[in-house]
C-alpha cells in the first residue's frame, strides 16, 4: 500500500499521535457526504469524507438508515416465526440467512435433515450466489460509467429469478429452507430450463468480457486502486473474494464443508494483485464457477424423495440450552449465525455475522485514504457490501 | 483441539470446555484474564481471525455474557471465549490493539447493551442509533412492543391478528 504520508509529511499538520489536524474553518478542507441517497453508495449508508482538493484525507462510515432491530425482534418470536423474518437482513442474497438460522437450530435441537433437502439447499445457495454476483457486477461496472453492463447482468439475473420462482414461488425472498429441510424439490422440466438460463449467462459473460474487462478506461481506473495488503486480511477481518484476491485462499465451502459441497469438484479461486480490477475479475471467475457448480448439482441431486425431517409441533417447539455458530460462504465472504438457546420456545440471542460489518466500516475507512473522490464509489463497490447486514 | 485445551489449561484459569462440534468449543474465562487470554490465542495459538464479538443478556442472573469467537483457519478450529460481566458494572477491557475491526463491535455493544470499553477508539460516537434517550435497546428489559406503542400512535383502521393463532389454524387445525 502506498505510504499515506509520502506526499503529506508537511500538510496537513499532524497531532503528536500522527492524526491529521483538520480545521474546517480554515477553508483548506471540504467535507462531502457520499450517501445515504447517492448512486455511488451500496444501499443506504453514507461515507463522511474529509477532502483536500479532490483527494480523501479521512473517511468515516455511517450506518443506521436501515436498522430494524432484527436480532432483538427474533428474541420475542417463536423459532418458526423468525424463519420469514431473518431473510430480510440481506435483500439481494437472503438465502444465507435462512440456511444459517435453520442450521443452528437443527444442530442445537439434534435434527438431521434428509439427503434431498441438503442437495436442494446447496442448489439454492449456489443460485443465490450467482444472482448476487451478477447484480454486483452491474453495480461495479456502473460505478465506472459502464451502465450497459448493469442492464445485461441484471437481465440474466432476472432469468435466474424466474428459476427461483419455479422452485419456491418467490423471486426475491425465496423462504424455501425452514428448519427441518426445504419446502419442495425441483418441478418437472426444471433441469432443461436451468441449462438454458446458464447458457444465456455464459453468453452474456462473453459480451461483458469485451465491454468491461477488455475496456481500456475500466482497466486504467481500477488497476492499482484499493489495494488490500495480505497482512490486512486477518487484521481487518477480511473474508471472501476480498481476501482471495489478496492471495489468501479462504473459502468456507472448502475450509468448513457444509451441505453437499464436499461432493462437488471445484478449486478455490485466488489472485494476487488485490486491487479493484483483480477483485472484479475474481468475481467474474466466481460467476463461471457457480454456473459449473449448479450443473454438477443438477446432475447429482435426487429428483424425488423425502425433503423434510419429522418436526415437532413448531408452535410449542422448545430447544435445549446451548449455543453454536454456523457459517457459510456468501458472495461477500463469511456469513454466520451465532445462536444461543435457553430451553424455552424463543431464542435467547441471535447474532448475525455479515462480512460487510468489517469490510464497509474498518476496511473502507482505511482504503479510502488517499483515494480520488471520483474513485470512492468504485472502491466501495469493489468491497461488495450490503448495509443491512451491518446494522441488522 | 484436545491438545490445545490441555495447553491452555496449563497456562490459564479456564472453565471446562463445552464442545459443540469437534472443531468448535466454548470456554469461560474470568474478566481480568480475558484480554491476556485472547492475546495469547491470537499471537501464540494462531487464532488470528476475530469472527465476531457479541453479548448475551442473562437478565435473571444479573450478568452479561460477552462472546469473542476466534478462528484458526490453518487448523480449522473455532474457540468461543465467554466472559461474564456484572450487569450493574458493565465494563470490559478493550481489544482494539489486536484487531482493527474490534472498535466497531465495541461501539455497537456500548450503544446496544450499554457495555463500556474504556479507551476503545470512537467508543462514545453513535453507531446505529441517533439521539437515543432510552435504556440500551438490546437489553432484555427494554420492551420493543411497549416502546413502539408509546412512541408511534396506532393508524386508524389497522387490524392486528395474533400470528400464533393464525399459524395454529393453518398448521394444526385438528388441535
Amino acid at each position: 500500500m502506498a505510504d499515506i504520508n509520502k506526499y503529506r509529511d508537511k500538510f496537513p499538520d499532524k497531532n503528536p499521535d500522527g492524526t491529521n489536524i483538520i480545521d474546517m474553518e480554515s477553508q483548506k478542507f471540504i467535507k462531502i457526504w457520499q450517501g445515504p441517497q447517492h448512486p455511488g453508495i451500496t444501499g443506504n449508508m453514507s461515507l463522511e469524507l474529509i477532502m483536500q482538493g479532490d483527494e480523501v484525507l479521512e473517511c468515516k462510515t455511517h450506518v443506521g438508515y436501515l436498522h430494524r432491530g432484527f436480532e432483538k425482534l427474533m428474541e420475542r418470536r417463536l423459532f418458526i416465526q423468525n424463519f420469514p423474518l431473518c431473510v430480510r437482513i440481506a435483500v439481494p442474497e437472503p438465502d444465507f440467512n435462512e440456511y444459517c438460522y435453520a442450521a443452528t437450530l437443527e444442530e442445537l435441537a439434534g435434527i438431521k435433515i434428509p439427503d434431498a433437502a441438503e442437495w436442494m439447499r446447496t442448489l439454492i445457495l449456489e443460485m443465490s450466489r450467482l444472482t448476487s454476483f451478477l447484480m454486483h457486477l452491474g453495480g461495479q461496472a456502473g460505478a465506472f460509467g459502464l451502465g450497459v453492463v448493469a442492464q445485461w447482468s441484471n437481465y440474466v439475473r432476472d432469468l435466474m429469478l424466474d428459476r427461483f420462482e419455479e422452485i419456491s414461488g418467490g423471486r426475491i425472498y425465496r423462504m424455501h429452507m425452514p428448519p427441518g429441510g426445504v419446502r419442495g424439490l425441483t418441478p418437472d422440466g426444471f433441469e432443461a430450463r436451468m441449462e438454458e438460463t446458464l447458457r444465456t449467462i455464459e453468453s452474456t459473460m462473453r459480451d461483458i468480457d469485451k465491454t468491461m474487462f477488455d475496456n481500456a478506461i475500466f482497466k486504467r481506473r481500477t488497476v492499482g486502486l484499493g489495494y488490500i495488503d495480505p497482512a490486512m486480511v486477518d487484521e481487518y477481518g477480511v473474508t471472501g473474494p476480498n481476501a482471495r484476491a489478496a492471495g489468501i485462499p479462504k473459502d468456507v465451502r472448502k475450509d468448513y464443508p457444509y451441505l453437499k459441497y464436499p461432493e462437488l469438484d471445484f478449486d478455490v479461486i485466488t489472485a494476487t494483485e488485490s486491487d479493484v480490477y483483480t477483485r472484479t475479475v475474481l468475481r467474474r471467475e466466481e460467476i463461471l464457477l457457480s454456473v459449473d457448480l449448479i450443473r454438477q448439482i443438477m446432475v447429482k441431486m435426487p429428483k424425488s424423495g423425502e425433503y423434510m425431517a419429522k418436526m415437532p409441533n413448531v408452535l410449542h417447539w422448545k430447544i435445549p440450552k446451548g449455543e453454536t455458530y454456523i457459517r457459510a460462504e456468501c458472495t461477500r465472504g463469511e456469513y454466520g449465525y451465532y445462536t444461543v438457546t435457553d430451553g424455552s420456545g424463543y431464542p435467547r440471542r441471535v447474532n448475525v455475522r455479515g462480512p460487510s460489518y468489517t469490510h464497509a466500516v474498518a476496511l473502507m475507512e482505511r482504503l479510502a485514504i488517499d483515494c480520488n473522490i471520483a474513485d470512492t464509489a468504485g472502491l466501495m463497490l469493489s468491497l461488495h457490501t450490503y448495509p443491512p447486514e451491518i446494522e441488522r | 483441539m484436545k491438545a490445545l485445551i490441555k495447553r491452555l489449561k496449563q497456562k490459564f484459569n479456564i472453565s471446562d470446555p463445552m464442545y459443540q462440534r469437534d472443531n468448535e468449543v466454548f470456554i469461560t474465562v474470568k474478566k481480568e484474564d480475558a484480554v491476556s487470554f485472547i492475546t495469547h490465542m491470537n499471537k501464540v495459538e494462531g487464532f488470528t481471525h476475530l469472527v465476531l464479538l457479541t453479548a448475551v443478556d442473562w437478565l435473571e442472573d444479573g450478568k452479561f455474557q460477552l462472546t469473542y469467537l476466534l478462528n484458526n483457519n490453518m487448523e480449522k478450529m473455532d474457540v468461543g471465549v465467554q466472559v461474564f460481566l456484572d450487569r450493574e458494572q458493565a465494563e470490559m477491557e478493550s481489544i482494539h490493539h489486536l484487531w482493527k475491526q474490534a472498535p466497531t463491535y465495541q461501539r455497537e455493544l456500548k450503544e446496544m447493551f450499554g457495555i463500556d470499553f474504556p479507551g476503545s477508539p470512537r467508543i462514545d460516537e453513535p453507531f446505529i442509533l441517533e439521539g437515543w434517550q432510552e435504556i440500551p435497546p438490546y437489553r432484555r428489559d427494554f420492551d420493543t412492543k411497549a416502546y413502539t406503542e408509546e412512541t408511534y400512535f396506532p393508524r386508524p383502521g389497522r387490524k392486528t391478528h395474533d400470528p400464533a393463532e393464525y399459524m395454529k389454524q393453518k398448521l394444526y387445525p385438528e388441535e
